[in-house]
């Protein structure tokens, strides 16, 4: 059997899975297409992000374990371009919130400067230490008024700054820019650094990018989340009161309330299959060009790739940067397809370490499997809680109804999910350490 | 102005705290350091090993609650915390057995036991949320306080009070001697020297005849009571809750890099670092300005440089800087 037609197969089998949750009720399939068609969007998007580690783990070498942060950005960007400007909020704190931004970055650039042109010794500390401390004091005294301005504004539903008013679509690859600028400042800083410190920066900026968005009320609302997000794609309860709808759904045999639903989310999953193969498809071009030879051989041997004249910091820095923009855009995505920006439902573990699963499960260096891994690992992070529920429940059949311990492992089946990613996760390290399609 | 009671505010709400939060990193990052210095690599499991240790130790607890042994004024959970020191123990030695010691033989990259640690902390992770659940769990019992604010003011006179819990006197003692006897360990007996030179340099303490499994083996026995007695101790001074433990990590991490990775003393100051910085500025100090500042200086606002929640930016701000102008730390640990 060939290499090709073995993978073909291992999508066929994952897609098979998907259709199977649609058509059956058999076990821990539910029987239902829109449970189906939530699973494929999702998977779309796992996908997409997996694409983007692999970009940055697979062809570089680096160790992201910031994610999170990026797919929240994403998130933010649904925020800022595509919902309406809060009335009244730029005039009564914009001009003060974009002065403080002003001030702070200004303050930040002339500590760089002074660290770099003075000579090192003790004045240069105190100058710098000044400069932050001045700055830090002007930057506060300009934007506590400003938000709590803007905060002020009918609080109840609004109270942040708004957006721009702009096609929710374009907010996606407004998510890939405010990450890639994430990145950009994470990258400059922590690259060319031992890998672990990569990491733990990377952890960190995710945790920051997180409070930022909890608590900036006036930018995000916080943890009383942005709900109502425009859509791509018309609501349900319009389609149901188009008389032209529900005839063509009358048609097909359907109910209009389910065939409704079910527009929407093939509609949801049509947009972000494009996105997803627009995006495969560049990255199996870079793959192919020089550009990627260069980056596979950056990754192999450092060493020898500066001694041929390559630029490994920058190298780092632009595939750091291109990674994290796509898993900004899936971030954006995300939100899109969610209709609410909820701060508070942001973990480490869902949206950073589940991603490297798929990544390393799929086949690191090698984009198909990353979107294997995607579909795959999704379809599992969504399944298995029905499936250890069945488990226990068939494990513990021989215990009272009402036994205590039988009470306790039913109650909390659903948390068997991150220990059998894990699970997962040491198999295939172990066993088939480059995945289910490996690199070629 | 009236600068005892401004003292006293300072001691209340910024250096006790801080100093009982710095013990808890510093004995987190002690078992990170150790970690890395001898089987090299960055433990993301450290974070849910103290969750593990932590949990055994209040099941244990409930027990003796339940057969009425208690510990007088101390918690319960001081007589529980041997139990939950030796379970945690059998537990990472199983993870090292059944999963570390594979790519040990292979000599695999540290990125690769990164990535092995990641599976490992998910194990570990859904395993915690599978016992005890994901919830919050308070399991401090015995006298609340050294120290009852009240008293203190009826006993000095002044306005303001000082508190000080007996978790919190507790945590320092258990720091001290812990520390002390970690110290004691590597310095003086044999084991731990072959230790230190394992970790100096392994070709030459091979040749020396040091058994590398042996040192692995006290590695993780030493790291599994250091992170289960932090653990323990953060748990008792405030919750125990798995996500918490989870997020310790990056303060934990962070420690450990300010001070140095692979040095144990850097350990210890970067966590007393770390935690009096995340205090100091996530403190509204209104009240200890209004005491120490003439009338007509007096702030208006809270004086908090940072609201709370950003205590995570704290840590990570002093990383950055310390990696920027000091990539080994303060105190000159180790640069693969």
């Amino acid at each position: 059997m060939t290499d090709t037609m073995k993978h073909s197969l291992l999508f066929a089998a994952v897609g098979l899975l998907i259709v199977m949750e649609g058509v059956t009720d058999w076990g821990f399939f539910s029987g239902s297409w829109n449970s189906s068609l939530v699973i494929l969007n999702m998977g779309l998007i796992s996908a997409i992000m997996a694409l983007g580690v692999n970009l940055q783990w697979g062809f570089a070498g680096l160790f992201n374990v910031g994610i999170m942060g990026f797919t929240a950005l994403g998130g933010l960007a649904v925020v800022l371009t595509a919902t309406p400007p809060t009335p009244g909020a730029w005039s009564a704190g914009g001009a003060g919130v974009v002065m403080a931004m002003v001030m702070g970055a200004l303050t930040v650039v002339s500590a760089v400067t002074v660290t770099k042109m003075m000579p090192k010794g003790r004045s240069r500390a105190l100058v710098t230490i000044a400069i932050l401390v001045v700055g830090f004091v002007i930057y506060r005294a300009l934007f506590d008024p400003a938000i709590g301005a803007i905060e002020e504004i009918n609080p109840a539903i609004e109270g942040n700054i708004g957006g721009l008013d702009w096609p929710v679509i374009l907010s996606w690859p407004v998510g890939g820019l405010l990450a890639a600028g994430a990145a950009w400042l994470i990258g400059k800083t922590a690259l060319g650094l031992r890998s672990d410190y990569l990491a733990i920066a990377t952890l960190g900026i995710a945790e920051i990018i997180i409070a930022v968005l909890k608590n900036e009320d006036w930018l995000s609302r916080g943890v009383k989340n942005v709900v109502g997000l425009p859509r791509p794609l018309p609501f349900e309860v319009d389609l149901q009161n188009d008389p032209a709808f529900v005839d063509r759904a009358a048609g097909l045999g359907l109910d209009p309330v389910l065939a409704s639903t079910l527009y929407v989310k093939l509609g949801y999953a049509i947009l972000f299959a494009v996105v997803l193969l627009a995006l495969l498809w560049m990255a199996q071009m870079a793959l192919k060009s020089p550009w990627g030879r260069m980056m596979r051989a950056i990754r192999d041997n450092e060493v020898a790739a500066e001694a041929m004249g390559k630029d490994v910091t920058r190298r780092h820095l632009q595939i750091f940067v291109l990674g994290s923009a796509i898993c900004g855009i899936a971030g954006a995505m995300m939100t899109t397809l969610d209709g609410q920006l909820t701060p508070g439902t942001y973990n480490p573990l869902r949206f950073t370490f589940l991603i490297w699963v798929m990544v390393i499960v799929g086949g690191s260096g090698n984009n198909f499997g990353s979107v294997l891994g995607g579909f795959l690992i999704w379809f599992l992070w969504i399944k298995v809680e029905p499936m250890s529920l069945e488990l226990i429940s068939l494990l513990t059949s021989g215990m009272a109804e009402d036994s205590f311990l039988r009470g306790h492992l039913m109650e909390n089946a659903a948390h068997m999910r991150l220990f059998t990613m894990g699970l997962i996760l040491l198999l295939v390290l172990r066993f088939s350490p480059r995945g289910l399609i490996p690199e070629k | 102005m009236d600068l005892l009671n401004a003292l006293v505010a300072l001691t209340n709400f910024v250096m006790i705290p801080a100093i009982a939060y710095g013990s808890q990193l510093a004995l987190g990052a002690l078992g990170v350091t150790l970690i890395y210095s001898i089987l090299r690599f960055s433990n993301f499991a450290h974070g849910d090993t103290m969750a593990f240790g932590t949990m055994m130790t209040i099941l244990v607890t409930w027990l003796f609650q339940s057969w009425g042994i208690g510990f007088g004024v101390l918690p319960t959970a001081l007589l529980a915390l041997p139990f939950g020191i030796l379970a945690t123990m059998a537990l990472v030695l199983v993870t090292d057995r059944t999963v570390y010691r594979f790519y040990r033989e292979q000599k695999a990259k540290p990125v690769v036991f990164v990535m092995v640690s990641l599976g490992v902390m998910f194990m570990m992770n859904g395993l915690v949320r599978f016992i005890i659940g994901p919830g919050d769990q308070r399991f401090s019992d015995g006298e609340r306080f050294l120290i009852k604010a009240r008293a203190f003011k009826k006993m000095t006179g002044l306005n303001e009070g000082l508190a000080i819990k007996t978790t919190q006197g507790i945590t320092v003692v258990t720091a001290i001697v812990v520390v002390a006897l970690l110290f004691w360990f590597l310095n003086k007996t044999r084991t731990g020297k072959s230790m230190r030179a394992y970790s100096d340099n392994e070709d030459l303490a091979l040749l020396s005849g040091i058994n590398p499994e042996r040192v692995v083996m006290y590695t993780w026995l030493i790291v599994a009571a250091l992170a289960t007695i932090a653990g323990v101790l953060y748990g008792l001074d405030k919750s125990f809750k798995p996500f918490t433990y989870f997020q310790l990590l990056l303060p934990i991490f962070a420690s450990a890099i300010v001070g140095g990775l692979g040095s144990p003393q850097g350990a210890i100051a970067g966590g007393f670092i770390i935690a009096f910085s995340e205090v100091t500025i996530t403190y509204a100090w209104k009240k200890v300005l209004n005491y120490s500042l003439p009338e007509s200086l007096a702030p208006d606002g809270l004086v908090q440089l940072l609201s709370t929640d950003y205590k995570f930016a704290v840590s990570f701000a002093i990383l950055i800087v310390v990696l920027l102008f000091k990539p080994t730390g303060l105190f000159k640990g180790k640069a693969v």
